[in-house]
């Protein structure tokens, strides 16, 4: 036990000095490498948890690709760095205000938040024993949930849409190749035989 | 739970060894390594030739479409795992569950093969 309190004393801190760096970091994409390492200790937390498999999920789906997405959206962006810093100061003193304002506002909601003491019972013993964390929640998801679950895909088929939607856009001027027009062509439209007499072209 | 978390002793010992031991090979060489770069040595080297442009350059919105739709249909497989698994507990209800979540993904799927978003031209 006392390893994983070691351990989780371990990823927690370097998940919290990550997330710093986020936000630290100088060069955009070493922020998004640093977002990277804070969502592989937050998996090492979800393990140390018992939730194997969003512990999983989240190696899978986010650093597999949230992370690579905002890479692409970082590098697409086109940031001139020396500029991007510039007007640092000047902003200093609005965004300041709203970070402040935001911080009020999360101390006032975690200060007024009343856990009910049933949840704290069923926090300390999440899924029985004899069944593994992936079962227990194939158990319900799919029958006992299954509005959100089908909600959840109706979210991914707007999410596909809009996607395709905001950035998909014809190009003119490309020739793309029809395989069905190619097999179509029949030797009349294609090859020609003439006589050609001798000394004169055609 | 401690059982569970005793089978994963082995992966932790796994990443303490990988980063012990990348610590020390990255430690050594700075340390033992010489270093003394001159401008002939930084510049590019024979067979190379000089950058024409900046590396941050804006590409085609093109790959994030790829890269969000692929997003789209990992998730998609990540609620197969469970579902797979569970298959014998949770019946008919359950199956068609799936299949009508499936069959939602399939109208996007079929939406982007007709509008050509999965063509690179």
């Amino acid at each position: 036990m006392i390893l994983a309190a070691l351990a989780f004393y371990l990823f927690a801190a370097i998940a919290v000095a990550a997330g710093a760096m986020v936000i630290g970091a100088r060069n955009p994409v070493h922020s998004v490498l640093y977002l990277i390492l804070a969502f592989f200790n937050a998996a090492g937390l979800f393990v140390l948890l018992g939730a194997e498999f969003i512990a999983m999920i989240l190696v899978i789906v986010y650093v597999g690709a949230v992370a690579v997405l905002f890479l692409f959206v970082v590098m697409m962006l086109d940031i001139n760095f020396a500029e991007f810093r510039q007007g640092f100061h000047q902003y200093l003193p609005v965004g300041g205000l709203i970070g402040l304002i935001l911080l009020v506002e999360l101390l006032l909601v975690v200060a007024g938040w009343n856990l009910d003491p049933d949840m704290l019972s069923l926090a300390a013993a999440p899924t029985p024993a004899e069944i593994t964390n992936t079962h227990a929640i194939g158990q319900v998801l799919y029958t006992r949930y299954i509005y959100l679950f089908q909600a959840a895909g109706l979210i991914l088929l707007v999410a596909m849409i809009g996607a395709i939607v905001l950035t998909l856009r014809a190009r003119t001027g490309v020739r793309r190749q029809s395989i069905a027009a190619q097999l179509a062509r029949t030797r009349a439209e294609a090859v020609e035989l003439r006589k050609v007499a001798p000394r004169q072209g055609i | 739970m401690e059982a569970m978390l005793g089978e994963y002793l082995p992966i932790l010992i796994f990443l303490g060894i990988a980063i012990g031991l990348s610590a020390v090979i990255v430690a050594a060489s700075w340390v033992a390594g010489p270093n003394n770069p001159d401008a002939e040595k930084l510049s590019a080297y024979e067979c190379g030739f000089e950058p024409f442009s900046d590396s941050r350059k804006q590409f085609d919105v093109r790959f994030y479409l790829v890269s969000i739709l692929f997003i789209i249909f990992d998730l998609e497989v990540a609620f197969l795992f469970p579902w797979a698994i569970t298959l014998g507990d949770i019946g008919v209800y359950g199956f068609w569950s799936m299949m009508v979540f499936l069959g939602v993904l399939t109208v996007g799927f079929v939406y982007e093969w007709k509008k050509g978003a999965l063509e690179w031209e």
